[in-house]
């Protein structure tokens, strides 16, 4: 197939745009906000408020803005990457000058309506600016170092902003959807096995330089890798989260203790139960079944945009769903192996399900894309 | 605005190719993830859902209401009574300084337990009650209960507290409760659990502390279901504690209230038994205290006072105390004699006011000595050479065993505090602990109850008793325990020849009735209760020769401390013994004098009842008796205790 035989004809003009929307995925994406309604609920003892009924109205919200998104033909998108890159790093800057602190860190901006957290943008405003960014690059100049480098400079620069907020967690999760579109975009992997090498030297690095006039965390930070190595080590303190969350979990067995009758998160024993460790109280009240259906739901998601991009002939539209669909993947999977027991308390929500306002519509957001991504392919005449 | 490009074929198959490995990366985590959820959920199910229990489930206990004591009649001595406390809970009265201030115009509250109480509240968790008043009258409670709405997050709590209506009667009997210590915990080893509840009430001396065990009973438990910060949510299930024995004791009240009223003005302790059952009627020690000051904790001025007074009011001197017997003991050596056969019929001696043994002149009280003496009038009139005498011939080891068979020098196994062993001296004895060899000197001194011979007032008690009866009666002081009859302290009999016996019972009878005996003036004229008794009097120092012979300084010029004690047992009635008594009165003086009159009045009243007819009394002592009575009666406490017993 060649570029002259493309016709742009075939892609729906209008309201009728609608009905070539990747519908599967919205869905999905509704059933897992869903859960999310029905675990903010129980949470809260069995209550709309504080935390169902406004997580509703901001899916809702999102929902919308997904679908306003999607109708936007997906190369305006294309040509707003770079200002929408910027406006990112713009907003991680200000965040360093007039941002709240929240949790010893430096996060969000309060726009009056709502806290907006730069680096979640940045999650989205990133996969989108690489993606413009091979899509513009000739494909035999892409594995050239200085090509590299561009994209590598790119994502660097909000990582270390992140990482100074401090917030490891998010800034990891750049560098690894990053790094991930650069492979997607078929960068040699010769310099991917040189960064993991190099990551594995750095990792060895930052331990070596545990209680040396260089450290280069902050010791909270070693805490709680600490923690994460052996939670039993001091089950009161930073253990805690850890032990209790997986005490919640285990206890849910096959199929759970019924809905609101989670002991461990209605009495309190589960830190952040409607944010982080919401997973834990679905695990416990619906036990494997339900927790194994949401990560169905998950794998569902991400195999739906991976299906949409691979059908994608756009080079931007198809490497952009596959980065969000990375970014989705990195968002739940990190969570997921928090509470699990499986990575260090890093304080990443659980996406559609967690409750928070920034994340979710940033997530509706970068579905959007993917969206008109899926409506605006390019189709071949027949 | 530019229209999409369609991207190569070439690049488009690198870009699916890269898309499966990373793909397949995620699918792999997805796997990983589900794997480690259905090792959690599934193959540790169990572990963790124990775990889960033991985070929501606390066990609470449940105090048992401590076993209430009576009297052998059913007189409350000890009881539980509702007690009232008022808390405060943080989280619920906004302002704690407001409504303390609120607080303090309705109840008078004290200072120190106020900033103790805020000192409290600023380390405990805002939803638990902090005590602020502790035994809060009825009456303080209602008005706070009025106030309610002014004062938010204030609750009155209900617990038990232990009270004694009799209250200072048997201060030394039952002993009191208080709350645990850490001193208490220490020694006990794997304390109760409800030893760890604060403020609960254990038994810290006598009766109180000695039958613990039975009268705390057993706690009840409640499961609750607590949240992560140990609020308590909902009970989920409870099981009632067993409550502790109630139990009787052998004390008669209205007896042990009359002794413990007579006795009143002096440093003295009294003990009325059966001399059949060994059960102990009235076991007073005076002074006394108030144990209900204890229970509430006693403040430190009370206790100063209590513990600076010379005449020792926390000691139980019934069954602490001990005194040489004097002559008191004289029925053991000359029983001692008897029994060995080394007194013929009608055998006299001859009584100068002094006898020297080997070397060292031993005086009778009476300088003029008594003459010549048989054992009766011996005993009647206390003739201290005759003694000497028999002491000489038998020998220390026979008076000794013959102590021990009739309960001296032998811890008696009641439930009271710091029951003392007394002192029979051996020669053995003599040489481990002073270091020196038995001297006849020494056995002389003993015959009459003096030098290292050492007795309670519960041992010439039961001496006594096994006198009147010539059983080997033990001391009883608990009746029943749950409305069980507790063993009785009847025993075998003495083995000892009835006829001797007999003759000192004739002689104690003499040493009251007789005319010329030292204790006529405290006799009983009613025939049918006459007793037979014997005086005592101990000296706490030593005679030197030179005051000897400047005269012996009348013991009412000596200061208190140095004065003799005096004492006295009997039994009676002569023909067929009911009660043994014996009376100490700690430096009394004479033993005829201040002791045996108490013996008496007390003898009367436990063989009556209470209601004792002047008749019985000799003639002249009857309107001072009157008087007395009229008074007694007056003073004796009311068993009842104002309107909390209701509440």
């Amino acid at each position: 197939m060649s570029y002259l035989e493309y016709t742009v004809k075939h892609v729906p003009t209008g309201p009728r745009k609608i009905l070539f929307l990747n519908w599967p995925l919205a869905l999905l994406l509704a059933a897992v906000a869903g859960v999310g309604f029905l675990m903010l609920y129980s949470v809260a003892g069995g209550s709309f408020s504080p935390w169902a009924e406004p997580q509703m109205k901001r899916f809702a919200l999102g929902f919308v803005l997904m679908l306003i998104v999607a109708m936007v033909p997906i190369w305006f998108w294309r040509s707003m990457a770079g200002v929408a890159y910027l406006t990112s790093l713009l907003l991680l800057v200000a965040v360093e000058f007039f941002g709240s602190v929240g949790m010893g860190a430096q996060r969000w901006i309060d726009l009056g309506f709502m806290r907006l957290q730069p680096s979640e943008l940045m999650k989205i405003t990133l996969v989108m600016m690489l993606a413009a960014y091979y899509d513009w690059l000739p494909i035999a100049r892409k594995s050239r170092p200085f090509w590299v480098l561009l994209p590598v400079v790119l994502i660097l620069i909000p990582v270390a902003l992140v990482l100074r907020q401090p917030d490891l967690g998010t800034s990891i999760l750049l560098l690894a959807a990053g790094g991930g579109l650069m492979f997607l975009a078929g960068v040699h992997w010769a310099y991917f096995a040189a960064v993991i090498a190099a990551a594995a030297g750095l990792i060895t690095t930052v331990f070596q330089s545990r209680g040396t006039e260089w450290q280069l965390l902050k010791d909270y930070q070693y805490r709680r890798i600490d923690t994460f190595l052996d939670p039993a080590s001091d089950p009161l303190g930073a253990g805690y989260h850890i032990t209790q969350s997986k005490i919640a979990l285990g206890s849910g067995g096959w199929t759970g203790r019924g809905f609101m009758q989670g002991t461990q998160s209605r009495l309190n024993f589960l830190p952040e139960k409607h944010t982080d460790f919401i997973f834990t109280t679905l695990a416990e009240e619906f036990g494997f079944i339900g927790a194994f259906s949401l990560l169905a739901l998950y794998a569902l998601i991400i195999l739906f945009c991976v299906a949409s991009a691979l059908t994608n002939k756009d080079r931007f539209s198809s490497l952009l769903t596959l980065g969000i669909a990375l970014n989705f993947f990195l968002f739940f999977a990190v969570n997921m192996s928090m509470v699990m027991g499986l990575a260090p308390v890093v304080g990443v929500p659980l996406p559609l399900v967690s409750y928070g306002g920034s994340a979710m519509l940033v997530v509706m957001l970068a579905f959007g894309f993917a969206q008109s991504a899926h409506v605006h392919r390019p189709r071949q005449g027949h | 605005m530019k229209r999409p490009r369609v991207d190569t074929e070439a690049n488009h198959r690198l870009v699916t190719r890269r898309a499966a490995i990373l793909g397949g990366v995620q699918l792999a985590f997805v796997g990983a993830l589900g794997a480690r959820m259905q090792f959690l959920q599934v193959d540790q199910a169990d572990q963790f859902r124990l775990l889960a229990e033991e985070n929501r489930i606390n066990i609470r206990l449940i105090p048992p209401s401590r076993g209430e004591i009576f009297d052998r009649n059913g007189v409350p001595l000890a009881r539980n009574v509702p007690s009232y406390r008022i808390v405060i809970v943080r989280e619920d009265a906004n302002d704690v300084e407001e409504v303390v201030q609120e607080l303090s115009k309705l109840v008078s509250l004290d200072p120190g337990e106020v900033q103790r109480a805020m000192a409290e509240m600023k380390r405990s968790a805002p939803f638990l009650p902090i005590t602020f008043a502790d035994e809060v009258s009825w009456e303080d409670l209602s008005r706070v209960s009025v106030n309610a709405p002014a004062l938010p997050g204030v609750t009155p709590e209900v617990g038990l507290s232990r009270v004694y209506p009799l209250g200072s009667d048997y201060a030394h009997v039952l002993g009191y409760v208080g709350p645990v210590s850490d001193y208490d915990l220490e020694r006990i080893e794997d304390p109760d659990q409800l030893l760890r509840i604060p403020r609960f009430q254990i038994g810290k001396v006598g009766v109180e502390a000695k039958v613990e065990e039975n009268l705390r009973g057993k706690a009840g438990a409640r499961r609750v279901e607590v949240n992560a910060a140990g609020r308590v949510m909902r009970e989920l299930d409870r099981q009632e504690g067993i409550a502790g024995s109630d139990m009787q004791l052998t004390i008669d009240a209205k007896l042990q209230s009359y002794v413990q009223a007579r006795l009143s003005g002096e440093s003295a302790s009294a003990v009325v038994m059966d001399v059949r059952s060994g059960d102990l009627m009235a076991i007073a020690s005076a002074p006394t205290f108030d144990p209900n000051l204890f229970v509430r904790g006693i403040s430190s001025r009370d206790y100063k006072a209590l513990t600076k007074n010379k005449y020792r009011p926390l000691a139980s001197k019934t069954v602490q105390g001990t005194y040489p017997p004097g002559s008191t003991f004289k029925m053991i050596t000359a029983m001692a004699a008897l029994e060995a056969g080394l007194i013929g019929p009608d055998e006299t001696v001859y009584c100068p006011g002094h006898l020297t043994v080997s070397g060292r002149r031993f005086h009778c009280w009476k300088r003029a000595g008594h003459g010549w003496v048989d054992l009766e009038t011996s005993l009647k009139r206390s003739c201290d050479v005759y003694y000497y005498d028999l002491a000489v011939k038998v020998g220390i080891e026979k008076i000794t065993a013959m102590a021990n068979r009739f309960g001296l020098g032998e811890r008696h196994d009641i439930p009271m505090s710091a029951v003392a062993r007394g002192l029979t001296p051996t020669k053995d004895w003599k040489r481990s602990v002073h270091d020196q060899s038995w001297v006849v000197g020494d056995t002389v001194n003993a015959s009459i109850g003096q030098g290292f011979m050492l007795a309670s007032p519960l041992q010439l008690a039961v001496m006594t008793a096994r006198l009147a009866s010539g059983m080997a009666v033990k001391p009883r002081l608990i009746k029943t325990i749950d409305g069980i009859e507790q063993p009785s302290g009847a025993g075998e009999s003495l083995g000892m020849n009835e006829n001797n016996l007999r003759k000192m019972r004739r002689a104690m009878y003499a040493v009251v009735n007789d005319r010329r005996g030292t204790a006529y003036g405290s006799r009983i004229i009613e025939d049918a209760v006459r007793m037979a008794g014997k005086t005592g009097t101990s000296q706490v120092r030593n005679i030197t020769a030179a005051e000897r012979r400047a005269g012996v300084v009348r013991n009412e010029d000596l200061p208190w401390e140095r004065r003799d004690h005096a004492l006295f047992v009997n039994f009676a009635p002569y023909d067929e013994p009911k009660y043994a008594v014996a009376v100490v009165v700690e430096h009394g003086g004479g033993g005829s004098k201040a002791a045996a009159p108490i013996a008496r009045d007390v003898t009367l009243q436990a063989l009556y009842d209470g209601e004792p007819p002047l008749d019985a009394y000799p003639t002249k002592d009857r309107g001072r008796i009157e008087t007395q009575q009229q008074v007694l009666r007056g003073i004796q406490p009311v068993a009842n205790i104002s309107g909390r017993d209701q509440a």
